[in-house]
């Protein structure tokens, strides 16, 4: 090795040190000196319960659904042409440019209860913002990208003629996708699923603002820590922020594990 | 499966799905950028042009402008030694490099408040030693955007230099460049595109964050308030027309970056195929 890349190698692990790790360091320290009660405490509140599972539900909703449109869209980009697909291709990404806060923001003004579409649900008596619909909807929009970066790519690179020889064989298109096209895109799937999960169980600036913040009924798991962030509740705050920390913690690792699979 | 198209069953699923994200991104978007203009462009621009928006917006900026600039140099580096070096734990090093996604974003604030709050050894210290408060203040919204914003770049630029052919350099250099030249000339061509990506990435997380940034740096008009906690705060108080003007100019920014983003897409693409 170089003596400029050593130089440049203990650089970049110090920076990657004390700008990642150290932090995850404070929050466990601070849950450490309080002992393992504060933690034990916060599983015994029914509002946390009730909060963690509140995203759970969301996740779920948004993986299931965000998984069946994506897979559809990037079957359509990768094999349909069309007037417009540019467009279609250009606009994927705009939940991850667009900042959260004005996410929810979008979504109050169309299903507010003046809004273009939420005058109608609100005379038929739908709540969709302040509930669990309009939350739903914060998720699904800013998770939608993920499920289809990661499978048009393995769409495109795996090609038609696999399918095409089941087609001419006498597979039914249903057929074909359950058993041909599906086991050769299973794992860029799994990985955007994965990707899907630690975004919707992380989001939090568009869900605060569609939720209305109604304890015990639209209080996710982020919306809790922030609760108790400024309930000055620092050392509860820091408890949940350690249990989502685990579970992400879980996720990268599946993520790893998941993108070894993926290479093969 | 060109022919794909004309099928019934194409047509159904391309028009299920076209709804789909018509409802979910088409249409939201064309719902804020009327209701921008519901009142006439004087109108809205009377609400960016408060004192108050104006600062956010200066604010959120600049500072998405530093993140880009000190990303592009500390991702780049980072992707070089990932991809160059050889030390222990690098299967670990490298997982870690993708914390900062999967940890939420108010996570995140938290964990910088207890690491550099008042009440933290690391906070105390500062205050007390150099007088410099790091939670709500600017340099805790420095952090917290720098550690949402690591991956963007490692990520974009590392791929490409784990493509990028050694025998180029070494020719270079066996030709007699020296590494300035062969850094500038062979090295930073390759990896501008990528590098250029990255950036604009982390300049538009930089831009709209709100989860790490709302805990760390509070809420605090003309001193920390960014364009992204100014929203929040006029959507909590209904006021729309003043929640919807910093949003727009948002919204242009973010648009202006994908932009950008499928420029160089188009651009790789094209030269790929010579």
């Amino acid at each position: 090795m170089k003596r400029g890349d050593r130089i440049l190698m203990v650089l970049v692990l110090g920076w990657i040190a004390v700008l990642v790790l150290l932090p995850l360091s404070g929050i466990v320290r601070e849950v450490w000196t309080n002992g393992l009660s504060s933690l034990v405490e916060l599983l015994r509140q029914p509002t946390a319960l009730r909060a963690f599972m509140l995203t759970f539900w969301l996740t779920l909703g948004s993986v299931v659904i965000n998984t069946i449109f994506g897979t559809m869209l990037s079957f359509i980009l990768v094999r349909h042409s069309f007037r417009g697909k540019v467009f279609l291709e250009g606009i994927i990404d705009l939940p991850f440019a667009v900042s959260p806060v004005i996410a929810g923001f979008m979504f109050i003004i169309l299903f507010g209860p003046r809004g273009w579409l939420g005058s109608w649900f609100d005379a038929q008596n739908i709540k969709i913002i302040y509930a669990f619909p309009g939350m739903l909807l914060a998720t699904l929009f800013v998770t939608f990208p993920f499920v289809v970066r990661e499978v048009v790519p393995v769409l495109r690179e795996y090609g038609i003629e696999q399918e095409e020889a089941a087609l001419v064989l006498g597979a039914s298109p249903w057929q074909t996708f359950w058993k041909v096209t599906l086991p050769s895109i299973k794992w860029g799937m799994i990985y955007g699923i994965t990707l899907t999960i630690a975004r919707a169980i992380g989001e939090f600036g568009a869900v605060i603002v569609v939720s209305g913040g109604i304890i015990n009924k639209t209080q996710t798991a982020t919306l809790l820590i922030h609760h108790k962030f400024m309930d000055f509740d620092f050392t509860g705050a820091c408890a949940a922020a350690m249990v989502l920390a685990a579970v992400s913690f879980i996720i990268l690792i599946a993520m790893q594990y998941i993108f070894s699979k993926r290479q093969v | 499966m060109k022919e794909n198209k004309s099928t019934p069953g194409g047509l159904v699923l391309r028009g299920i799905t076209l709804s789909y994200i018509a409802l979910l991104i088409v249409l939201p978007v064309i719902a804020i950028s009327c209701k921008a203009f519901d009142g006439g462009i004087a109108r809205l621009w009377q609400e960016i042009a408060l004192p108050q928006a104006l600062f956010s917006l200066k604010i959120t900026l600049i500072l998405a402008l530093i993140i880009a600039i000190v990303n592009v140099i500390t991702g780049t580096a980072t992707a070089w030694v990932l991809v160059r070096c050889d030390f222990p734990f690098k299967r670990e090093i490298n997982a870690i490099i993708d914390l900062p996604f999967a940890i939420p974003t108010i996570v995140t604030g938290i964990m910088l408040v207890a690491l550099y709050g008042p009440r933290s050894f690391v906070g105390a210290f500062m205050q007390n030693t150099f007088n410099v408060e790091i939670i709500y203040n600017s340099p805790g919204i420095l952090i917290a955007l720098l550690f949402v914003t690591f991956p963007f770049v490692v990520r974009c630029v590392q791929p490409v230099l784990q493509e990028m052919e050694k025998e180029i350099e070494e020719a270079a250099m066996t030709l007699g460049a020296s590494p300035v030249q062969i850094f500038w000339k062979v090295i930073m061509p390759t990896l501008f595109p990528s590098i250029v990506t990255g950036a604009a990435l982390s300049f538009s997380r930089a831009l709209g964050e709100f989860g790490s940034v709302v805990i760390v740096a509070g809420n605090i008009p003309f001193k920390t308030q960014v364009a992204a906690v100014y929203v929040y705060g006029e959507i909590e108080s209904s006021n729309v027309p003043g929640a919807t003007g910093v949003s727009f100019i948002l919204l242009a920014c973010s648009f202006a970056v994908l932009l950008l983003l499928n420029f160089i897409q188009y651009w790789n693409r094209r030269h790929e195929e010579g």
